[in-house]
């Protein structure tokens, strides 16, 4: 960490200079990047209403965190993200419902069961910083335990990245390959709501699915095929987030938020330059 | 043409070709039950269609027979070279269409790559990926696909390419999922030219659900009837062809026979056989 912090400050800007914009632009360059990975093949396989439903559902695994007494809410929304990833993708395979519908009824219940518990004796101001985080706040031990779990998950994505292109294209096709589908979609789905739920309280779940599909959506203006397509996202992602940090530096603004716009504007160009 | 690509494989032609033989063979669905009492037997080397209505039940003996849906009965398979056994052989699929939307950025070459190797195929694949994806894309005249984007591709062009994707490797059972819904009539007939010439060359067992009867019977050794989720007939193209359920089925004048019964759009079945 030393290390970091003596090369930052080594760079000729006002920002640069202090230590909580080091720690935040050491966390941007661990999410945005893992972000746009994920969010690929979020994309791909049209899942960003489920993505954008984990984001918000974490307002209960909050709440089931502050009923345990935790300190720190992180891992009962972890947990509780991924209980509802699962619980989506079993009711997928059994229900009759369409796919939206079902994620709509989850999203609206996880949503509602949140506010409610939230809010026993008007107590929900106090949790409205996990609405749009704060990413400045966060500390060199908070960043450890993120850079821990995102790398862990970055690299189950990256191991079974063709498997999983493979389920979303076709899933009898990736079945006669032996690819073991239900397992696919299930461990995928955990993959995003663990990575969504560990960055909501520096990121904000209202942003949240933004940063996991603008960059994506972005590259997909502009790539051939699926190398070009991973790596202008990365790119991407990586070029809104500092931006989007420093931008939000200058003018006091929330910075997952201001990350978004930038992604915005990026994906506006790309959508000029389409192919 | 083909046989020069494919016939330098490891494995020797004999020991791939499978029969496959289904006793008793029923799937269930929940309560529903999607397919009962099938007695087929696929031989090496041949070339069965399944003929039959929407929602008759083709596609789910086709996903039974995959492994994709759990069944009831046996399922045997033989190689050539040794006794039957329960354990599925390689299967190459080549599914009805695949919902992909052109802006997706995904390649022919991609697609091979994702098929045929686990590393993540955007950071690096093995050379050889190029190697096999151009020998198996020349097998069906499409080598100039390779650097397309699939969602770029005609319908015609995307099932070329998905049953080169099947061949490779080469599998001892070929399933061809009504492999020319949506193509128009050259694209069929070149398909079928395709398919056939496979056959003959690669000794390859194949099981293909069809709706175009013409070009069924003038291509298929074997062909089977399935209508309201079982089997009804199973013969020479001729003898089920000459059926009367399986002409009222498919609206043919009991009078005519012969090649011009070509039916694209067979009727849905009374019940509405369609999973629930």
């Amino acid at each position: 960490m030393n290390g970091w912090y003596w090369l930052i400050d080594r760079l000729p800007f006002e920002w640069a200079h202090f230590p909580f914009m080091q720690n935040a632009l050491l966390a941007i360059l661990l999410v945005s990047p893992l972000f746009a990975l994920i969010g690929t093949l979020v994309i791909s396989n049209q899942m960003a209403f489920f993505s954008e439903a984990i984001g918000h559902a974490t307002l209960t695994g909050i709440a089931v965190g502050a009923i345990l007494g935790l300190s720190d809410p992180t891992w009962s929304m972890m947990g509780f993200c991924v209980l509802l990833a699962l619980a989506v993708t079993v009711l997928r395979r059994y229900s009759k419902v369409s796919p939206d519908t079902l994620i709509g009824l989850v999203m609206a219940f996880a949503v509602a069961l949140g506010v409610v518990l939230l809010s026993r004796g008007g107590g929900f101001a106090k949790y409205s910083g996990f609405l749009i985080g704060d990413l400045l706040t966060i500390s060199p031990a908070e960043i450890g335990r993120l850079a821990v779990i995102l790398l862990l998950v970055g690299g189950l994505w990256i191991a079974f990245f063709n498997r999983f292109l493979l389920t979303f294209l076709n899933r009898s096709l990736a079945q006669s390959r032996g690819v073991n589908i239900w397992a696919m979609e299930a461990f995928f789905a955990c993959i995003v709501a663990l990575v969504v739920a560990v960055s909501i309280p520096w990121v904000g779940l209202l942003v949240v699915n933004s940063l996991l599909i603008i960059p994506a959506a972005t590259s997909r203006n502009l790539a051939l095929n699926s190398r070009q397509y991973v790596l202008i996202a990365f790119c991407f992602s990586l070029v809104a987030g500092i931006s989007g940090l420093v931008l939000s530096f200058y003018w006091g603004t929330a910075t997952g938020a201001t990350v978004v716009l930038v992604a915005m504007v990026l994906y506006a160009f790309s959508f000029l330059l389409k192919r | 043409m083909t046989q020069s690509n494919l016939n330098n494989e490891s494995v020797p032609h004999k020991e791939r070709a499978c029969c496959t033989r289904l006793v008793d063979v029923g799937v269930r669905l929940g309560a529903y039950i999607a397919l009962e009492q099938v007695n087929l037997h696929v031989h090496c080397g041949e070339l069965t269609a399944i003929i039959g209505p929407n929602g008759a039940g083709k596609t789910t003996l086709l996903r039974a027979i995959m492994g994709e849906v759990a069944h009831t009965g046996e399922m045997m398979f033989l190689s050539a070279a040794g006794p039957a056994h329960r354990q599925r052989p390689r299967i190459g699929y080549v599914p009805q269409r695949i919902e992909i939307d052109n802006s997706a950025p995904l390649t022919v070459l991609d697609l091979f790559a994702a098929a045929g190797t686990s590393w993540p195929l955007w950071l690096w694949y093995p050379r050889r990926i190029r190697a096999e994806a151009r020998d198996a894309l020349a097998c069906v005249g499409a080598e100039e696909l390779m650097e397309r984007c699939l969602g770029n591709l005609s319908c015609g062009q995307l099932q070329r390419v998905l049953l080169a994707l099947a061949l490779k490797p080469v599998p001892g059972l070929l399933l061809l999922d009504e492999p020319l819904a949506g193509l128009d009539h050259a694209g069929t007939a070149q398909f079928y030219e395709i398919v056939s010439g496979l056959r003959r060359f690669m000794d390859l067992s194949i099981l293909m659900v069809s709706h175009d009867l013409s070009a069924a019977a003038a291509i298929a050794d074997r062909m089977v009837f399935i209508h309201n989720r079982s089997l009804l007939f199973e013969g020479t193209p001729a003898e089920v062809l000459q059926q009367p359920e399986v002409r009222n089925t498919f609206g043919l004048d009991v009078q005519t026979g012969g090649p011009e019964l070509s039916v694209r759009t067979p009727p849905c079945p009374v019940n509405g056989g369609a999973a629930p």
